[in-house]
């Protein structure tokens, strides 16, 4: 036991709360999934307002009520779901800086809207990074995160974190424009594959038309769909690496969309790929939502995400 | 080299070499990956070979896919179609394996679906070099190729819940480890002493595609010298699970 770390002491660690960075890069073929947090948007607001860089390590967690207890003065941003943030006891802002002494205890409630929230600290969390320079917790693999042993929180964890440095400490907050109201109906962009030359003209136009549901058997692998089943032609294909946001469609003819813990290839038919900012947004869909999808070109998705890339990596 | 290419993402291009599995692509798709994460360097984020294809994984904000596609055809073009010394640039990597019913249950029905005593399948799986098709299912899970006819059998109806790490199994005309305990459908036939994965090493998994890999039958006391370990239930004691 190292006596000499301080941090945010869990002490309700929630459902599924898992350290989260930008993920992995040049460890796919080594069969390792790329993990990272599900939604970028949140996350990478929640380390701006605290001036941290973008790529920082925050706390993922689903479907809220976690409590902790800071062990020492510093700032926290709490960002995405729309749950009730208190500390002792009294209600605090989303998408703000709030400031922290030691002992003061913080709780989160279930989510009324949404379903993740990102936590940061001041400083980012002191979590060694390992596989694909990142600390993605992938528990299927049992590797990264807090342990590297890819299990999520659990009470009396320690999050590791510095005593805030900058005095007075930033105060800052999300401009109510870049809050996204996460019980919107959600159309999905998605860039068709080579592979749509597989599925009949009326399953395209099915997928492009039609209202599918997300599924509760949705994980951090993949976004399960319930709706109109799609047919396919021809037999499973030879197995070959999988892009974020793949939409595969197997026998049953139902999609899934494959996410950042997917595995890294895999054989069956594939519509396209849902672009990452859509995918952000789906993070945030509880299961039940409709979605829907549109085709979008190359050209422009790129555009979109150079512009949220840019955006969080230029000088704060 | 044959190759064309599609848009699998924002930002990811597959190749494609060739349309069918094919040991003769292993070779050719290993010296594309190292000839472009060589051209590429940072600006390729990933390089993901597989049977027929190699996925790229790019960085949005330092290329475009016209960019990223000129230097991949610059490189690609200049590849030779052939290496004449194959051969010689074999690298191989000998994994020892205790073949035995003890640590590969699967044995002795292969060997009598086969017609075969069990040292004959033995050493009809262990005379051949196999090549790393691909890397994936799990951390370091290699896809090896390919397994003689008479050997090849199809996976299981129903996957066991729980296969050790470092077993070594058959699935119709593929042989593999698996790196860590995991479920599996595969034949299982023996076991290597040998750690195919580990996170903290510099070199994680043992295995990558492209390698070729040989096994070396060991016998019960140099598994264990090795590191290896016996179960302690004897394999079809485990609930769910016929005896055969």
């Amino acid at each position: 036991m190292t006596h000499s770390r301080l941090g945010l002491l869990i002490e309700k660690p929630g459902f599924l709360s898992l350290i989260q960075d930008a993920g992995r890069r040049g460890v796919m073929h080594l069969g390792l999934a790329t993990g990272g947090a599900m939604d970028r948007h949140a996350w990478a607001w929640a380390n701006y307002l605290l001036g941290n860089c973008f790529g920082a390590a925050a706390l993922e967690i689903t479907f809220g009520q976690v409590e902790f207890v800071s062990q020492l003065s510093t700032s926290i941003a709490i960002t995405g779901a729309e749950v009730t943030v208190t500390v002792n006891g009294a209600s605090q802002p989303l998408w703000a800086t709030l400031s922290l002494k030691a002992g003061d205890r913080v709780a989160l409630s279930a989510p009324r809207a949404g379903l993740r929230s990102y936590l940061a600290v001041a400083g980012g969390f002191s979590v060694a990074v390992g596989l694909g320079n990142s600390c993605a917790t992938l528990h299927r693999e049992k590797t990264g995160g807090l342990h590297r042993d890819g299990q999520p929180l659990k009470a009396g964890d320690l999050l590791p974190c510095e005593s805030q440095s900058q005095n007075p400490p930033l105060q800052r907050q999300v401009p109510i424009d870049w809050i996204p109201d996460y019980r919107e109906a959600l159309i999905l962009d998605v860039i068709m594959g080579a592979q749509i030359e597989r599925f009949p003209s009326s399953s395209l136009e099915c997928f492009f038309t039609q209202l599918y549901t997300l599924s509760p058997q949705s994980d951090r692998m993949g976004a399960r769909l319930n709706g109109p089943a799609l047919e396919v032609f021809g037999e499973r294909l030879i197995s070959e690496g999988i892009s974020l946001g793949a939409v595969q469609v197997p026998a049953n003819g139902l999609p899934i969309i494959l996410l950042n813990d997917r595995q890294t290839i895999g054989g069956y038919p594939k519509l396209g790929a849902v672009t990452p900012r859509s995918l952000d947004a789906l993070a945030q869909r509880q299961p039940g939502s409709q979605l829907q999808f549109r085709p979008v070109v190359l050209y422009e998705a790129q555009r979109r995400e150079k512009a949220f890339l840019n955006f969080f990596n230029k000088t704060l | 080299m044959q190759w064309r290419y599609d848009i699998s993402g924002i930002d990811t291009v597959t190749l494609h070499f060739g349309r069918r599995i094919d040991a003769a692509l292993v070779a050719p798709i290993h010296r594309a990956a190292i000839a472009l994460k060589a051209s590429l360097g940072a600006r390729l984020l990933d390089a993901v070979p597989s049977y027929t294809t190699l996925l790229l994984r790019y960085d949005v904000l330092q290329d475009d896919l016209a960019s990223l596609m000129g230097q991949v055809s610059e490189v690609l073009n200049q590849l030779p179609d052939v290496t004449e010394d194959v051969d010689a640039e074999l690298e191989i990597i000998e994994v020892p394996v205790f073949y035995h019913p003890s640590v590969g249950p699967d044995l002795k029905r292969l060997a009598q679906r086969a017609g075969f005593s069990v040292e004959e399948v033995v050493r009809r799986h262990s005379e051949r070099l196999y090549q790393v098709f691909a890397i994936g299912f799990a951390p370091g899970f290699a896809y090896l190729g390919e397994v003689a006819e008479e050997l090849s059998v199809p996976r299981l109806a129903n996957p066991r819940a729980k296969v050790p790490a470092g077993t070594l199994g058959i699935a119709d005309t593929q042989t593999a480890l698996y790196p860590i305990v995991s479920p599996g459908g595969w034949n299982l036939i023996g076991r290597t002493p040998l750690t195919l994965f580990d996170q903290s090493r510099a070199q994680s998994s043992l295995l990558e595609a492209g390698q070729t890999v040989r096994f070396r039958p060991i016998a019960q006391d140099e598994y264990l010298e090795l590191g290896g370990r016996l179960d302690d239930l004897p394999w079809g004691m485990e609930p769910g699970l016929e005896k055969s």
